[in-house]
Protein backbone atom coordinates (compact mmCIF):
# COMPACT_ATOMS: atom_id res chain seq x y z
CA UNK A 1 0.00 0.00 0.00
CA UNK A 2 1.57 3.25 -1.13
CA UNK A 3 0.78 6.81 -0.07
CA UNK A 4 -1.36 7.62 -3.12
CA UNK A 5 -3.55 4.63 -2.38
CA UNK A 6 -3.91 5.76 1.21
CA UNK A 7 -5.05 9.22 0.06
CA UNK A 8 -7.51 7.68 -2.36
CA UNK A 9 -8.97 5.55 0.42
CA UNK A 10 -9.28 8.66 2.59
CA UNK A 11 -11.15 10.29 -0.29
CA UNK A 12 -13.58 7.40 -0.46
CA UNK A 13 -13.99 7.64 3.31
CA UNK A 14 -14.85 11.34 3.06
CA UNK A 15 -17.29 10.58 0.27
CA UNK A 16 -19.07 7.98 2.36
CA UNK A 17 -19.09 10.20 5.43
CA UNK A 18 -20.59 13.05 3.41
CA UNK A 19 -23.23 10.76 1.93
CA UNK A 20 -24.22 9.61 5.41
CA UNK A 21 -24.47 13.18 6.65
CA UNK A 22 -26.46 14.26 3.60
CA UNK A 23 -29.07 11.63 4.28
CA UNK A 24 -29.08 11.90 8.07
CA UNK A 25 -29.21 15.64 8.73
CA UNK A 26 -32.29 17.73 8.23
CA UNK A 27 -30.86 21.21 8.42
CA UNK A 28 -30.09 22.50 4.93
CA UNK A 29 -26.78 24.05 5.87
CA UNK A 30 -25.59 20.67 7.12
CA UNK A 31 -26.75 19.07 3.91
CA UNK A 32 -24.86 21.65 1.86
CA UNK A 33 -21.75 21.05 3.96
CA UNK A 34 -22.20 17.30 3.52
CA UNK A 35 -22.30 17.69 -0.25
CA UNK A 36 -19.12 19.73 -0.02
CA UNK A 37 -17.39 17.06 2.03
CA UNK A 38 -18.41 14.48 -0.55
CA UNK A 39 -17.05 16.70 -3.30
CA UNK A 40 -13.73 17.11 -1.50
CA UNK A 41 -13.56 13.35 -1.14
CA UNK A 42 -13.96 12.83 -4.88
CA UNK A 43 -11.41 15.52 -5.68
CA UNK A 44 -8.98 13.93 -3.24
CA UNK A 45 -9.36 10.62 -5.04
CA UNK A 46 -8.66 12.37 -8.34
CA UNK A 47 -5.54 14.10 -7.01
CA UNK A 48 -4.25 10.95 -5.37
CA UNK A 49 -4.76 8.81 -8.44
CA UNK A 50 -2.79 11.36 -10.46
CA UNK A 51 0.31 9.70 -9.03
CA UNK A 52 0.03 6.92 -11.54
CA UNK A 53 3.56 7.27 -12.92
CA UNK A 54 6.81 6.88 -11.02
CA UNK A 55 8.29 10.36 -11.41
CA UNK A 56 6.05 13.33 -12.21
CA UNK A 57 2.37 13.20 -11.39
CA UNK A 58 -0.14 13.22 -14.25
CA UNK A 59 -1.35 16.83 -14.77
CA UNK A 60 -4.71 15.96 -16.37
CA UNK A 61 -6.55 15.02 -13.14
CA UNK A 62 -5.25 18.23 -11.58
CA UNK A 63 -6.89 20.20 -14.36
CA UNK A 64 -10.07 18.22 -13.69
CA UNK A 65 -9.86 19.02 -9.99
CA UNK A 66 -9.62 22.73 -10.72
CA UNK A 67 -12.73 22.50 -12.88
CA UNK A 68 -14.38 20.45 -10.16
CA UNK A 69 -13.64 23.12 -7.57
CA UNK A 70 -15.17 25.78 -9.79
CA UNK A 71 -18.29 23.67 -10.20
CA UNK A 72 -18.46 23.01 -6.45
CA UNK A 73 -18.21 26.72 -5.65
CA UNK A 74 -21.00 27.66 -8.06
CA UNK A 75 -23.19 24.86 -6.78
CA UNK A 76 -22.58 25.86 -3.15
CA UNK A 77 -23.35 29.49 -3.94
CA UNK A 78 -26.63 28.51 -5.60
CA UNK A 79 -27.52 26.16 -2.76
CA UNK A 80 -26.86 28.84 -0.12
CA UNK A 81 -28.89 31.41 -2.00
CA UNK A 82 -31.76 28.96 -2.33
CA UNK A 83 -31.53 28.07 1.35
CA UNK A 84 -31.70 31.72 2.41
CA UNK A 85 -34.69 32.33 0.19
CA UNK A 86 -36.43 29.22 1.45
CA UNK A 87 -35.73 30.30 5.01
CA UNK A 88 -37.28 33.72 4.31
CA UNK A 89 -40.41 32.24 2.73
CA UNK A 90 -41.10 29.27 4.95
CA UNK A 91 -39.27 30.31 8.10
CA UNK A 92 -37.44 26.99 8.32
CA UNK A 93 -34.08 25.91 6.93
CA UNK A 94 -35.36 22.42 6.29
CA UNK A 95 -36.88 20.64 3.35
CA UNK A 96 -40.66 20.40 3.58
CA UNK A 97 -41.64 16.75 4.09
CA UNK A 98 -44.76 16.78 1.97
CA UNK A 99 -45.52 19.49 -0.55
CA UNK A 100 -48.47 21.54 0.55
CA UNK A 101 -51.64 21.60 -1.52
CA UNK B 1 -19.92 26.44 -50.28
CA UNK B 2 -19.59 28.85 -47.44
CA UNK B 3 -22.30 27.21 -45.34
CA UNK B 4 -20.44 23.94 -45.40
CA UNK B 5 -17.21 25.47 -44.06
CA UNK B 6 -18.70 26.78 -40.88
CA UNK B 7 -18.23 24.34 -38.00
CA UNK B 8 -21.89 24.15 -37.02
CA UNK B 9 -21.05 21.87 -34.10
CA UNK B 10 -19.30 24.74 -32.40
CA UNK B 11 -22.01 27.20 -33.38
CA UNK B 12 -24.55 25.02 -31.58
CA UNK B 13 -22.76 25.77 -28.32
CA UNK B 14 -21.60 29.32 -29.01
CA UNK B 15 -24.94 30.70 -30.22
CA UNK B 16 -27.06 30.04 -27.12
CA UNK B 17 -24.15 31.08 -24.90
CA UNK B 18 -23.85 34.43 -26.69
CA UNK B 19 -27.64 34.70 -26.57
CA UNK B 20 -27.55 34.15 -22.80
CA UNK B 21 -24.95 36.89 -22.36
CA UNK B 22 -26.96 39.34 -24.46
CA UNK B 23 -30.15 38.51 -22.58
CA UNK B 24 -28.28 39.17 -19.37
CA UNK B 25 -26.79 42.46 -20.59
CA UNK B 26 -29.93 43.95 -22.15
CA UNK B 27 -32.80 43.04 -19.82
CA UNK B 28 -35.18 45.49 -21.51
CA UNK B 29 -34.96 43.72 -24.88
CA UNK B 30 -34.80 40.24 -23.44
CA UNK B 31 -37.80 38.74 -25.26
CA UNK B 32 -36.68 39.91 -28.69
CA UNK B 33 -33.08 38.81 -28.13
CA UNK B 34 -34.16 35.41 -26.85
CA UNK B 35 -36.47 34.78 -29.77
CA UNK B 36 -33.80 35.80 -32.29
CA UNK B 37 -31.32 33.43 -30.62
CA UNK B 38 -33.85 30.60 -30.70
CA UNK B 39 -34.45 31.14 -34.42
CA UNK B 40 -30.74 31.31 -35.20
CA UNK B 41 -30.19 28.07 -33.28
CA UNK B 42 -32.88 26.37 -35.35
CA UNK B 43 -31.16 27.56 -38.55
CA UNK B 44 -27.83 26.32 -37.23
CA UNK B 45 -29.14 22.89 -36.28
CA UNK B 46 -30.68 22.54 -39.73
CA UNK B 47 -27.33 23.37 -41.29
CA UNK B 48 -25.62 20.88 -39.00
CA UNK B 49 -28.16 18.24 -39.95
CA UNK B 50 -27.56 18.72 -43.66
CA UNK B 51 -23.81 18.56 -43.01
CA UNK B 52 -24.17 15.31 -41.08
CA UNK B 53 -26.54 13.75 -43.62
CA UNK B 54 -24.02 14.56 -46.36
CA UNK B 55 -20.76 13.68 -44.63
CA UNK B 56 -21.75 11.21 -41.95
CA UNK B 57 -20.71 11.46 -38.29
CA UNK B 58 -18.45 14.44 -37.59
CA UNK B 59 -15.66 14.93 -35.11
CA UNK B 60 -14.28 18.35 -34.31
CA UNK B 61 -11.18 19.11 -32.27
CA UNK B 62 -11.78 22.39 -30.44
CA UNK B 63 -8.91 24.81 -30.97
CA UNK B 64 -7.07 22.25 -33.07
CA UNK B 65 -6.13 20.20 -29.98
CA UNK B 66 -7.18 16.62 -30.47
CA UNK B 67 -7.89 14.00 -27.84
CA UNK B 68 -6.48 12.92 -25.44
CA UNK B 69 -5.27 16.39 -24.44
CA UNK B 70 -7.84 18.65 -26.08
CA UNK B 71 -11.60 18.62 -26.20
CA UNK B 72 -13.37 16.81 -29.00
CA UNK B 73 -16.90 17.41 -30.18
CA UNK B 74 -18.67 14.58 -31.88
CA UNK B 75 -22.00 14.32 -33.63
CA UNK B 76 -23.66 11.19 -35.01
CA UNK B 77 -27.25 10.23 -35.69
CA UNK B 78 -28.06 9.84 -31.99
CA UNK B 79 -26.74 13.22 -30.94
CA UNK B 80 -28.12 14.91 -34.04
CA UNK B 81 -31.63 13.73 -33.24
CA UNK B 82 -31.29 14.95 -29.66
CA UNK B 83 -30.11 18.35 -30.94
CA UNK B 84 -32.98 18.51 -33.43
CA UNK B 85 -35.65 17.70 -30.89
CA UNK B 86 -34.08 20.15 -28.42
CA UNK B 87 -34.18 22.88 -31.06
CA UNK B 88 -37.78 22.14 -31.99
CA UNK B 89 -39.09 21.98 -28.44
CA UNK B 90 -36.83 24.87 -27.48
CA UNK B 91 -38.21 27.13 -30.17
CA UNK B 92 -41.79 26.28 -29.25
CA UNK B 93 -41.18 26.94 -25.57
CA UNK B 94 -39.42 30.18 -26.41
CA UNK B 95 -42.44 31.43 -28.32
CA UNK B 96 -44.73 30.31 -25.50
CA UNK B 97 -42.63 32.04 -22.83
CA UNK B 98 -42.89 35.39 -24.58
CA UNK B 99 -46.59 35.40 -23.84
CA UNK B 100 -46.38 33.54 -20.52
CA UNK B 101 -43.87 35.57 -18.50
CA UNK B 102 -44.21 39.25 -17.67
CA UNK B 103 -41.23 41.52 -18.22
CA UNK B 104 -39.82 41.04 -14.73
CA UNK B 105 -39.91 37.24 -14.82
CA UNK B 106 -38.62 37.28 -18.40
CA UNK B 107 -35.45 39.00 -17.30
CA UNK B 108 -34.68 36.03 -15.09
CA UNK B 109 -36.06 33.35 -17.35
CA UNK B 110 -34.32 34.08 -20.63
CA UNK B 111 -30.64 34.14 -19.56
CA UNK B 112 -31.18 30.93 -17.57
CA UNK B 113 -33.05 29.23 -20.38
CA UNK B 114 -30.34 30.15 -22.88
CA UNK B 115 -27.69 28.77 -20.51
CA UNK B 116 -29.75 25.61 -20.14
CA UNK B 117 -29.92 25.32 -23.93
CA UNK B 118 -26.14 25.83 -24.14
CA UNK B 119 -25.61 23.05 -21.61
CA UNK B 120 -27.98 20.70 -23.45
CA UNK B 121 -26.33 21.26 -26.82
CA UNK B 122 -22.84 20.95 -25.37
CA UNK B 123 -23.86 17.76 -23.58
CA UNK B 124 -25.17 16.12 -26.74
CA UNK B 125 -21.98 17.07 -28.60
CA UNK B 126 -19.44 16.04 -25.96
CA UNK B 127 -17.12 13.22 -26.85
CA UNK B 128 -15.45 12.73 -23.49
CA UNK B 129 -16.65 11.80 -20.05
CA UNK B 130 -15.28 14.82 -18.28
CA UNK B 131 -16.95 17.25 -20.64
CA UNK B 132 -20.14 15.35 -20.06
CA UNK B 133 -19.67 15.88 -16.32
CA UNK B 134 -19.21 19.63 -16.73
CA UNK B 135 -22.20 20.00 -19.04
CA UNK B 136 -24.30 17.85 -16.72
CA UNK B 137 -23.51 20.21 -13.84
CA UNK B 138 -24.25 23.29 -15.96
CA UNK B 139 -27.53 21.71 -16.92
CA UNK B 140 -28.40 20.85 -13.33
CA UNK B 141 -27.58 24.29 -11.96
CA UNK B 142 -29.55 26.19 -14.60
CA UNK B 143 -32.48 23.79 -14.28
CA UNK B 144 -32.59 24.26 -10.49
CA UNK B 145 -32.52 28.03 -10.87
CA UNK B 146 -35.40 27.81 -13.35
CA UNK B 147 -37.51 25.74 -10.95
CA UNK B 148 -36.92 28.32 -8.23
CA UNK B 149 -38.22 30.99 -10.61
CA UNK B 150 -41.80 30.19 -9.61
CA UNK B 151 -41.10 31.50 -6.09
CA UNK B 152 -43.10 30.37 -3.09
CA UNK B 153 -42.17 27.77 -0.49
CA UNK B 154 -43.24 24.75 -2.56
CA UNK B 155 -41.19 25.68 -5.61
CA UNK B 156 -38.16 26.64 -3.52
CA UNK B 157 -38.32 23.40 -1.56
CA UNK B 158 -38.63 21.41 -4.76
CA UNK B 159 -35.71 23.32 -6.29
CA UNK B 160 -33.57 22.66 -3.21
CA UNK B 161 -34.32 18.95 -3.28
CA UNK B 162 -33.65 18.88 -7.00
CA UNK B 163 -30.30 20.60 -6.43
CA UNK B 164 -29.21 18.01 -3.84
CA UNK B 165 -30.23 15.14 -6.08
CA UNK B 166 -28.52 16.68 -9.05
CA UNK B 167 -25.27 17.26 -7.16
CA UNK B 168 -25.34 13.82 -5.60
CA UNK B 169 -25.77 12.20 -9.00
CA UNK B 170 -22.91 14.23 -10.44
CA UNK B 171 -20.60 13.30 -7.58
CA UNK B 172 -21.23 9.59 -8.14
CA UNK B 173 -20.46 10.16 -11.78
CA UNK B 174 -17.27 12.08 -11.01
CA UNK B 175 -16.02 9.41 -8.62
CA UNK B 176 -16.55 6.80 -11.31
CA UNK B 177 -14.74 9.00 -13.77
CA UNK B 178 -11.73 9.15 -11.43
CA UNK B 179 -11.63 5.35 -11.31
CA UNK B 180 -11.86 5.07 -15.08
CA UNK B 181 -9.17 7.66 -15.64
CA UNK B 182 -6.90 5.91 -13.22
CA UNK B 183 -7.31 2.60 -15.04
CA UNK B 184 -7.11 3.75 -18.64
CA UNK B 185 -5.51 7.24 -18.61
CA UNK B 186 -8.20 8.72 -20.82
CA UNK B 187 -11.72 10.08 -20.62
CA UNK B 188 -12.31 10.19 -24.36
CA UNK B 189 -15.24 7.87 -25.12
CA UNK B 190 -13.79 6.48 -28.35
CA UNK B 191 -10.36 5.73 -26.86
CA UNK B 192 -11.90 4.39 -23.67
CA UNK B 193 -14.06 2.03 -25.72
CA UNK B 194 -10.91 0.44 -27.16
CA UNK B 195 -9.07 0.10 -23.87
CA UNK B 196 -11.90 -1.03 -21.61
CA UNK B 197 -11.48 -4.32 -19.76
CA UNK B 198 -13.57 -6.11 -17.21
CA UNK B 199 -11.63 -5.22 -14.06
CA UNK B 200 -13.11 -4.63 -10.62
CA UNK B 201 -12.42 -0.90 -10.97
CA UNK B 202 -14.47 -0.82 -14.18
CA UNK B 203 -17.34 -2.66 -12.52
CA UNK B 204 -17.28 -0.20 -9.65
CA UNK B 205 -17.17 2.72 -12.07
CA UNK B 206 -20.02 1.28 -14.08
CA UNK B 207 -22.16 0.80 -11.00
CA UNK B 208 -21.42 4.31 -9.69
CA UNK B 209 -22.05 6.03 -13.01
CA UNK B 210 -25.23 4.10 -13.63
CA UNK B 211 -26.52 4.84 -10.13
CA UNK B 212 -25.72 8.54 -10.43
CA UNK B 213 -27.36 8.86 -13.82
CA UNK B 214 -30.41 6.83 -12.81
CA UNK B 215 -30.89 9.25 -9.94
CA UNK B 216 -30.75 12.16 -12.37
CA UNK B 217 -33.02 10.42 -14.88
CA UNK B 218 -35.48 9.77 -12.03
CA UNK B 219 -35.88 6.09 -12.70
CA UNK B 220 -38.18 4.37 -10.20
CA UNK B 221 -37.53 4.14 -7.23
CA UNK B 222 -35.22 7.15 -7.50
CA UNK B 223 -37.97 9.35 -8.90
CA UNK B 224 -39.10 10.95 -5.62
CA UNK B 225 -37.70 14.37 -6.49
CA UNK B 226 -39.16 14.64 -9.98
CA UNK B 227 -42.90 15.22 -9.48
CA UNK B 228 -42.58 18.14 -7.04
CA UNK B 229 -39.81 19.80 -9.08
CA UNK B 230 -41.63 19.44 -12.39
CA UNK B 231 -45.06 20.28 -11.05
CA UNK B 232 -44.12 23.37 -9.05
CA UNK B 233 -42.06 25.06 -11.75
CA UNK B 234 -43.64 27.60 -14.11
CA UNK B 235 -45.33 25.86 -17.08
CA UNK B 236 -42.65 26.51 -19.73
CA UNK B 237 -39.99 25.33 -17.27
CA UNK B 238 -41.93 22.15 -16.43
CA UNK B 239 -42.12 21.50 -20.15
CA UNK B 240 -38.38 21.99 -20.53
CA UNK B 241 -37.53 19.76 -17.59
CA UNK B 242 -39.80 16.89 -18.57
CA UNK B 243 -39.14 17.09 -22.29
CA UNK B 244 -35.42 17.70 -22.39
CA UNK B 245 -33.52 17.85 -19.10
CA UNK B 246 -34.23 14.33 -17.80
CA UNK B 247 -33.49 12.99 -21.28
CA UNK B 248 -29.99 14.45 -21.14
CA UNK B 249 -28.87 12.15 -18.35
CA UNK B 250 -30.57 9.24 -20.09
CA UNK B 251 -28.60 10.14 -23.21
CA UNK B 252 -25.32 9.89 -21.28
CA UNK B 253 -26.37 6.56 -19.84
CA UNK B 254 -27.21 5.30 -23.30
CA UNK B 255 -23.86 6.43 -24.70
CA UNK B 256 -22.00 4.80 -21.83
CA UNK B 257 -23.81 1.50 -22.15
CA UNK B 258 -23.52 1.42 -25.91
CA UNK B 259 -19.91 2.45 -26.23
CA UNK B 260 -17.95 2.44 -23.00
CA UNK B 261 -19.33 -0.52 -21.06
CA UNK B 262 -20.15 -3.16 -23.65
CA UNK B 263 -19.75 -5.85 -21.03
CA UNK B 264 -22.44 -8.48 -21.23
CA UNK B 265 -24.16 -8.86 -17.91
CA UNK B 266 -27.57 -10.48 -18.09
CA UNK B 267 -28.51 -9.89 -14.46
CA UNK B 268 -27.79 -6.18 -14.53
CA UNK B 269 -29.74 -5.41 -17.71
CA UNK B 270 -32.70 -7.47 -16.48
CA UNK B 271 -32.54 -5.43 -13.28
CA UNK B 272 -32.69 -2.18 -15.24
CA UNK B 273 -35.62 -3.52 -17.23
CA UNK B 274 -37.31 -4.46 -13.98
CA UNK B 275 -36.86 -0.97 -12.56
CA UNK B 276 -38.20 0.42 -15.83
CA UNK B 277 -41.29 -1.77 -15.52
CA UNK B 278 -41.70 -0.64 -11.94
CA UNK B 279 -41.60 2.96 -13.14
CA UNK B 280 -44.20 2.30 -15.84
CA UNK B 281 -46.63 0.74 -13.38
CA UNK B 282 -45.96 2.86 -10.31
CA UNK B 283 -45.85 6.11 -12.32
CA UNK B 284 -49.11 5.19 -14.03
CA UNK B 285 -50.89 4.33 -10.80
CA UNK B 286 -49.60 7.45 -9.04
CA UNK B 287 -50.65 9.60 -12.00
CA UNK B 288 -54.16 8.20 -11.68
CA UNK B 289 -54.27 9.09 -7.99
CA UNK B 290 -53.24 12.74 -8.40
CA UNK B 291 -55.70 15.55 -7.89
CA UNK B 292 -53.58 18.25 -9.50
CA UNK B 293 -53.10 18.28 -13.26
CA UNK B 294 -49.42 19.16 -13.24
CA UNK B 295 -48.66 16.45 -10.69
CA UNK B 296 -50.48 13.97 -12.91
CA UNK B 297 -48.40 14.99 -15.91
CA UNK B 298 -45.22 14.81 -13.84
CA UNK B 299 -46.01 11.25 -12.69
CA UNK B 300 -46.76 10.40 -16.29
CA UNK B 301 -43.18 11.46 -17.03
CA UNK B 302 -41.95 9.02 -14.38
CA UNK B 303 -43.91 6.26 -16.14
CA UNK B 304 -42.76 7.22 -19.61
CA UNK B 305 -39.12 7.27 -18.53
CA UNK B 306 -39.57 3.67 -17.45
CA UNK B 307 -40.22 2.57 -21.03
CA UNK B 308 -36.79 3.78 -22.06
CA UNK B 309 -35.19 1.30 -19.69
CA UNK B 310 -37.06 -1.66 -21.11
CA UNK B 311 -34.72 -1.35 -24.09
CA UNK B 312 -31.76 -2.41 -21.91
CA UNK B 313 -32.66 -6.10 -21.49
CA UNK B 314 -33.74 -6.32 -25.13
CA UNK B 315 -30.59 -4.60 -26.37
CA UNK B 316 -31.14 -5.12 -30.05
CA UNK B 317 -30.57 -2.28 -32.47
CA UNK B 318 -34.35 -2.19 -33.01
CA UNK B 319 -35.04 -1.84 -29.29
CA UNK B 320 -32.60 1.06 -28.91
CA UNK B 321 -34.21 2.81 -31.83
CA UNK B 322 -37.62 2.21 -30.31
CA UNK B 323 -36.49 3.74 -27.02
CA UNK B 324 -35.01 6.72 -28.79
CA UNK B 325 -38.18 7.16 -30.82
CA UNK B 326 -40.22 7.02 -27.66
CA UNK B 327 -37.90 9.57 -26.08
CA UNK B 328 -38.35 12.01 -28.95
CA UNK B 329 -42.11 11.68 -29.17
CA UNK B 330 -42.39 11.93 -25.40
CA UNK B 331 -40.37 15.16 -25.54
CA UNK B 332 -42.85 16.64 -28.00
CA UNK B 333 -46.00 15.28 -26.39
CA UNK B 334 -45.02 16.04 -22.80
CA UNK B 335 -43.93 19.59 -23.52
CA UNK B 336 -47.28 20.10 -25.24
CA UNK B 337 -49.09 18.68 -22.22
CA UNK B 338 -47.31 20.89 -19.73
CA UNK B 339 -47.93 23.95 -21.88
CA UNK B 340 -51.60 22.99 -22.19
CA UNK B 341 -51.69 22.57 -18.40
CA UNK B 342 -50.13 26.02 -18.10
CA UNK B 343 -52.96 27.42 -20.23
CA UNK B 344 -55.57 25.68 -18.12
CA UNK B 345 -53.96 26.98 -14.96
CA UNK B 346 -53.96 30.55 -16.26
CA UNK B 347 -57.53 30.14 -17.42
CA UNK B 348 -58.95 28.74 -14.22
CA UNK B 349 -56.42 30.08 -11.73
CA UNK B 350 -55.80 26.54 -10.41
CA UNK B 351 -54.90 23.12 -11.74
CA UNK B 352 -57.20 20.82 -9.76
CA UNK B 353 -58.46 18.22 -12.18
CA UNK B 354 -61.97 17.87 -10.77
CA UNK B 355 -62.48 21.64 -10.96
CA UNK B 356 -61.84 21.88 -14.67
CA UNK B 357 -64.98 23.70 -15.72
CA UNK B 358 -66.15 22.94 -19.28
CA UNK B 359 -62.76 23.86 -20.71
CA UNK B 360 -63.50 21.72 -23.73
CA UNK B 361 -65.95 24.34 -24.90
CA UNK B 362 -64.09 27.34 -23.60
CA UNK B 363 -60.50 26.48 -24.57
CA UNK B 364 -60.99 23.94 -27.36
CA UNK B 365 -57.54 24.34 -28.88
CA UNK B 366 -55.76 23.73 -25.59
CA UNK B 367 -57.84 20.68 -24.85
CA UNK B 368 -57.24 19.39 -28.38
CA UNK B 369 -53.52 19.79 -27.76
CA UNK B 370 -53.80 17.86 -24.51
CA UNK B 371 -55.79 15.08 -26.14
CA UNK B 372 -53.51 14.75 -29.15
CA UNK B 373 -50.46 14.69 -26.90
CA UNK B 374 -52.32 12.07 -24.89
CA UNK B 375 -52.66 9.93 -28.01
CA UNK B 376 -48.89 9.85 -28.33
CA UNK B 377 -48.37 9.22 -24.61
CA UNK B 378 -50.80 6.29 -24.73
CA UNK B 379 -49.01 5.03 -27.82
CA UNK B 380 -52.01 4.88 -30.13
CA UNK B 381 -51.43 4.90 -33.87
CA UNK B 382 -50.51 6.96 -35.85
CA UNK B 383 -48.47 8.86 -33.25
CA UNK B 384 -44.73 8.91 -32.60
CA UNK B 385 -45.34 7.16 -29.31
CA UNK B 386 -46.94 4.28 -31.21
CA UNK B 387 -43.89 3.79 -33.44
CA UNK B 388 -41.58 3.74 -30.44
CA UNK B 389 -43.73 1.25 -28.54
CA UNK B 390 -44.20 -0.87 -31.64
CA UNK B 391 -40.44 -1.17 -32.12
CA UNK B 392 -40.02 -2.10 -28.45
CA UNK B 393 -42.87 -4.64 -28.63
CA UNK B 394 -41.40 -6.13 -31.76
CA UNK B 395 -37.97 -6.42 -30.15
CA UNK B 396 -39.49 -7.98 -27.02
CA UNK B 397 -41.27 -10.68 -29.02
CA UNK B 398 -38.32 -11.34 -31.32
CA UNK B 399 -35.93 -11.86 -28.42
CA UNK B 400 -38.52 -14.10 -26.77
CA UNK B 401 -38.91 -11.85 -23.72
CA UNK B 402 -42.67 -11.51 -23.93
CA UNK B 403 -43.05 -10.27 -20.34
CA UNK B 404 -41.75 -6.83 -21.34
CA UNK B 405 -44.50 -6.68 -23.96
CA UNK B 406 -47.06 -7.19 -21.18
CA UNK B 407 -45.60 -4.22 -19.29
CA UNK B 408 -45.74 -2.06 -22.40
CA UNK B 409 -49.41 -2.82 -22.88
CA UNK B 410 -50.29 -2.36 -19.19
CA UNK B 411 -48.48 0.97 -19.26
CA UNK B 412 -50.55 2.09 -22.23
CA UNK B 413 -53.77 1.13 -20.45
CA UNK B 414 -52.78 3.10 -17.36
CA UNK B 415 -51.87 6.07 -19.56
CA UNK B 416 -55.25 5.88 -21.25
CA UNK B 417 -56.94 5.83 -17.84
CA UNK B 418 -55.23 8.94 -16.50
CA UNK B 419 -55.57 10.90 -19.72
CA UNK B 420 -59.27 10.16 -20.09
CA UNK B 421 -59.75 11.11 -16.45
CA UNK B 422 -58.58 14.63 -17.30
CA UNK B 423 -60.48 14.84 -20.57
CA UNK B 424 -63.67 13.66 -18.89
CA UNK B 425 -63.54 16.44 -16.32
CA UNK B 426 -62.78 18.94 -19.07
CA UNK B 427 -66.14 18.30 -20.73
CA UNK B 428 -68.32 18.50 -17.66
CA UNK B 429 -69.35 21.41 -15.55
CA UNK B 430 -67.48 21.70 -12.27
CA UNK B 431 -69.27 22.26 -8.99
CA UNK B 432 -67.32 25.42 -8.36
CA UNK B 433 -67.43 27.68 -11.41
CA UNK B 434 -64.55 30.09 -11.76
CA UNK B 435 -63.57 33.32 -13.44
CA UNK B 436 -62.04 33.07 -16.87
CA UNK B 437 -58.39 34.07 -16.97
CA UNK B 438 -56.72 35.53 -20.02
CA UNK B 439 -54.97 32.97 -22.24
CA UNK B 440 -53.30 34.29 -25.37
CA UNK B 441 -53.99 32.54 -28.68
CA UNK B 442 -50.27 32.17 -29.24
CA UNK B 443 -49.93 29.98 -26.14
CA UNK B 444 -52.80 27.78 -27.27
CA UNK B 445 -51.33 27.35 -30.72
CA UNK B 446 -47.85 26.49 -29.46
CA UNK B 447 -49.21 23.65 -27.33
CA UNK B 448 -51.28 22.45 -30.26
CA UNK B 449 -48.42 22.53 -32.77
CA UNK B 450 -46.20 20.51 -30.42
CA UNK B 451 -48.91 17.89 -29.98
CA UNK B 452 -49.42 17.79 -33.72
CA UNK B 453 -45.68 17.28 -34.18
CA UNK B 454 -45.85 14.26 -31.85
CA UNK B 455 -48.56 12.78 -34.06
CA UNK B 456 -46.80 13.64 -37.33
CA UNK B 457 -43.70 11.91 -35.99
CA UNK B 458 -45.63 8.68 -36.34
CA UNK B 459 -46.34 9.33 -40.00
CA UNK B 460 -42.79 10.16 -41.10
CA UNK B 461 -41.08 7.42 -39.12
CA UNK B 462 -38.67 6.35 -41.86
CA UNK B 463 -36.82 9.65 -41.85
CA UNK B 464 -35.85 9.82 -38.14
CA UNK B 465 -35.10 6.10 -38.18
CA UNK B 466 -32.69 6.61 -41.09
CA UNK B 467 -31.06 9.50 -39.23
CA UNK B 468 -30.43 7.23 -36.25
CA UNK B 469 -28.20 5.05 -38.37
CA UNK B 470 -25.68 7.77 -39.14
CA UNK B 471 -22.44 6.82 -37.45
CA UNK B 472 -24.10 3.53 -36.37
CA UNK B 473 -24.40 4.39 -32.68
CA UNK B 474 -26.57 1.32 -32.02
CA UNK B 475 -24.62 -1.39 -33.73
CA UNK B 476 -21.97 -1.72 -31.09
CA UNK B 477 -22.79 -2.49 -27.54
CA UNK B 478 -24.58 -4.96 -25.41
CA UNK B 479 -26.04 -6.87 -28.32
CA UNK B 480 -22.71 -8.38 -29.24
Amino acid sequence: MNIAFFYALTGIGLFTLGLYALIKHKHLLRKILAINVMGSGVLLVLVALAARTQNTPDPVPHAMVITGIVVAISATALALALMLRLCETSGRAELPDEPME
Amino acid sequence: MLMQNIPWLVMMIVLPLVGAMFCFLFPQRVKLLGLITALVIVVSVTALASQVVEQGALRYAVGGWGAPLGINLYVDGLSLLMLLVTALVGLAISVYSIAYFNQEKSQHFWPLWMLLWTALNALFLSADLFNLYVTLELLGLSAVALVALAGGANALGAAMRYLFVSLLGSLFYLLALALLYHSFATVDIAILAQRIEATPAVWAAMALMTAGLLLKTALFPLHFWLPPAHANAPAPVSALLSALVVKASFYILLRLWLEVFPLPNAALVQFLGLLGSGAVLWGGVQALRQTRLKMLIAYSTVAQLGYLFIAFPLATSMAWKGALYLLISHALAKSSMFLAAGNLQLFGGHDRITHLDRVAQRLPLTLAAFALAGVSIMGLPPSGGFVGKWLLLDAALRTGQWWWAVILILGSLLAAAYIFKVIGHAFTQAEVPHEEGEVSRMMEWVAFVLALAAIVLGLIASWPLALMDIGTPFNSGVAQ
